[in-house]
């Protein structure tokens, strides 16, 4: 199933970064507490967050394809086509294909017999020009080598600083085209980087660049949750000495703590319209999952059982939860109906072993993610619903937080070389495999956002 | 039995030795109902919780793998702090459960959970009352020792008794 024999692409991908720090403060100033149980980091030692890229594996059917160095990029602080062939390749799904020559910014200038003896199935060409409000114009062509004709085009004109961003939507442009599939490119992803004793939630583009931290503590942060619309995330904080859920906006920084009752409060989920969440609290004894509104109102209690019931996960209609329950002795994956009150019927899901954790539903609501204990090993798997059939796809000692991407093609999740955390990306056949590495610190916790809001073509 | 107690002894003394509660400050409190975990500096913390000859210094319940009964070599801890609870009706408790780092973060904090709550049962059972305790969990993300072997997992899977204001 995984391919062993670590068939590199083109070798590791470096790419060296110095991501924008904020500093995040409390907007709570009642709370003198928290100011003084937490120690603040020191702005100049900040966390280098330049991320590694290694591929392993990869299906024998990639798609090759030629992406010539846009006309004019060399004028601009960043290029635009190393970002493009660099997602693309990162898929798993394309072969690049060798494009130096003289760069054209004119479909009729492309020779395609040359193209053709070089393996090409797909050829890119574009500009980008510098406006001069400062702004920057960039076009872009993706053409079909065999038939000589063009798949599409595109043009937009965007800020210099947002070229990147440009990039990301121009290969998702490309990947849709040629695998029908939606690209998720432009998506961002967030994760925990433990530093020493300091731990940072993390925001980053899906490439891993732009990463800021959206808040950092002393004390730890896990579960972090993205509400369905990618503007807030929600997250287990312990800097005031026992486990509290809050939900932090990202625009504006402000954060409220929705589930601080007596007792422990974790493991935050989104309800599919992003009203409610549902958490774990032990409250009312054991740890039971509650539904919450957003704004930390409404409590009302969800399942009933005598042991552990955790890890809730909506299907994508709303209508179940699936988690992880510890009721039949080992624990296991259980699906329950979101219902007006509290229930203890819920339908077991895994039987594979005395370990299935973490799930989550893929985001087409026909399976779902999560960690199987094998032997000594903790692994991402998939389930189907409706057969019920498994299947492993990583073969990692460690594995955890397994978070699938918004098409369903990848699994994005938190493993561990020589003792420090990282993180990875898993096709969902188990085909591919990336390694995603930060410089400095322990990575864990990944959760990857929604397809951004933007009006696609 | 004063051979026995000797033994005791001896044995508190060892286990406080190797025992770290680290240092907080706080300041403020949380508006709302009274919450133990969010409690203010208590100038009045009685001297006999610190002090290494008395068993109510002894601060940690340990726990087997997968496991969260409480050991009859930890119920004489239980029961001492149990019964201060009961005799010092203004003291409360932040009990902190703890769990080994294997396997899934959630789970291992309902983990913790459990190894907390059933110290608070023990408490309840031996005349505390059930507002003057909180029963928290740390999970696996607060670890005592940091090695990757069975001696530091099972140093974690404990539960910590914290009086409110330390």
């Amino acid at each position: 199933m995984m391919n062993k024999s670590h068939d590199y692409l083109s070798g590791p991908l470096v790419n060296t970064m110095k991501p924008g720090f904020m500093l995040v403060r409390h907007r709570q100033p009642t709370r003198c507490s928290l100011f003084l149980a937490l120690v603040l980091w020191s702005i100049s030692a900040p966390i280098q967050a330049a991320l590694d890229i290694e591929i392993f594996g990869g299906g024998a059917s990639r798609i090759p394809i030629a992406i010539i160095p846009f006309v004019g990029e060399e004028k601009l602080k960043h290029g635009i086509t190393a970002v493009v062939a660099a997602d693309l390749q990162r898929s798993g799904l394309f072969r690049l294909v060798d494009s130096s020559g003289p760069s054209i910014r004119d479909p009729r200038q492309i020779a395609y017999p040359d193209w053709k003896s070089r393996g090409a199935n797909a050829l890119v060409i574009g500009s980008a020009v510098m406006l001069p409000d400062g702004q920057v114009e960039v076009g872009f062509y993706l053409m079909d080598v065999a038939k000589q004709v063009q798949l599409t085009e595109y043009t937009m004109i965007v800020p210099a600083d947002r070229l990147r961003a440009a990039a990301h939507q121009i290969a998702d442009i490309i990947y849709e085209k040629l695998t029908g599939d939606v690209g998720v490119f432009s998506t961002r992803i967030a994760y925990v980087v433990k530093q020493s004793n300091k731990y940072a939630l993390q925001v980053a583009d899906a490439d891993g660049f732009n990463a800021q931290s959206i808040i950092e503590y002393s004390e730890p942060i896990i579960s972090p949750a993205w509400s369905p619309d990618g503007t807030q995330i929600a997250y287990v904080s312990f800097e005031n000495k026992k486990p509290i859920v809050y939900v932090q906006t990202l625009a504006t920084r402000a954060r409220k703590a929705v589930a601080n009752f007596k007792g422990s409060n974790s493991a935050p989920a989104w309800s599919p319209d992003g009203k409610r969440l549902a958490v774990v609290l032990s409250l009312q004894g054991g740890s039971q999952i509650f539904l919450v509104n957003a704004d930390g109102s409404g409590l009302q209690r969800l399942s009933q059982s005598s042991g552990i019931d955790t890890e809730p996960n909506f299907s994508p209609d709303g209508q179940t939860i699936i988690f992880t329950s510890d009721r039949g002795g080992s624990p296991q994956i259980y699906r329950m109906a979101v219902t007006g009150s509290a229930s203890g019927a819920a339908e077991r899901l895994t039987f594979e072993g005395s370990y299935n954790v973490s799930p989550h539903h893929s985001r087409d609501g026909r399976g779902f993610t999560f960690i199987h204990r094998n032997g000594a090993n903790f692994n991402v798997a998939v389930q189907d619903l409706a057969t019920r059939q498994v299947q492993l796809l990583t073969d990692s000692r460690f594995d955890e937080s397994p978070s699938p991407a918004p098409n369903d093609r990848m699994i994005l999740y938190a493993t561990e070389i020589k003792g420090r955390g990282i993180l990875a990306v898993v096709s969902s056949d188990g085909k591919t495999r990336q390694e995603i590495s930060i410089q400095a610190g322990d990575i864990r916790e990944p959760a990857w956002g929604p397809l951004p809001k933007k009006i696609r073509r | 039995m004063k051979r026995i107690l000797g033994a005791l002894l001896v044995g508190l003394l060892s286990a406080c030795a190797s025992q770290t509660i680290p240092p907080t400050i706080e300041s403020g409190t949380e508006s709302g109902s009274a919450r133990i975990a969010n409690t203010s500096l208590d100038p009045n913390l009685n001297p006999i919780l610190k002090d290494p000859n008395n068993i109510l210094s002894k601060r940690s319940v340990y726990f087997d793998y997968d496991s969260f009964m409480v050991k009859n070599e930890y119920r004489t801890t239980v029961q001492a702090h149990a019964q201060y609870l009961r005799d010092n009706a203004a003291a409360k408790v932040l009990l902190q459960g703890n769990a080994d780092e294997r396997g899934s973060r959630e789970y291992n904090l309902a983990l913790g959970q459990k190894r907390a709550d059933s110290v608070r049962s023990a408490m309840t059972l031996s005349g505390a009352k059930d507002s003057q305790i909180e029963a928290v969990s740390l999970g696996e993300e607060k670890p005592r020792a940091t090695g990757h072997d069975e001696a530091s997992w099972a140093e974690n899977r404990r539960t910590d008794i914290r009086y409110q204001g330390e």
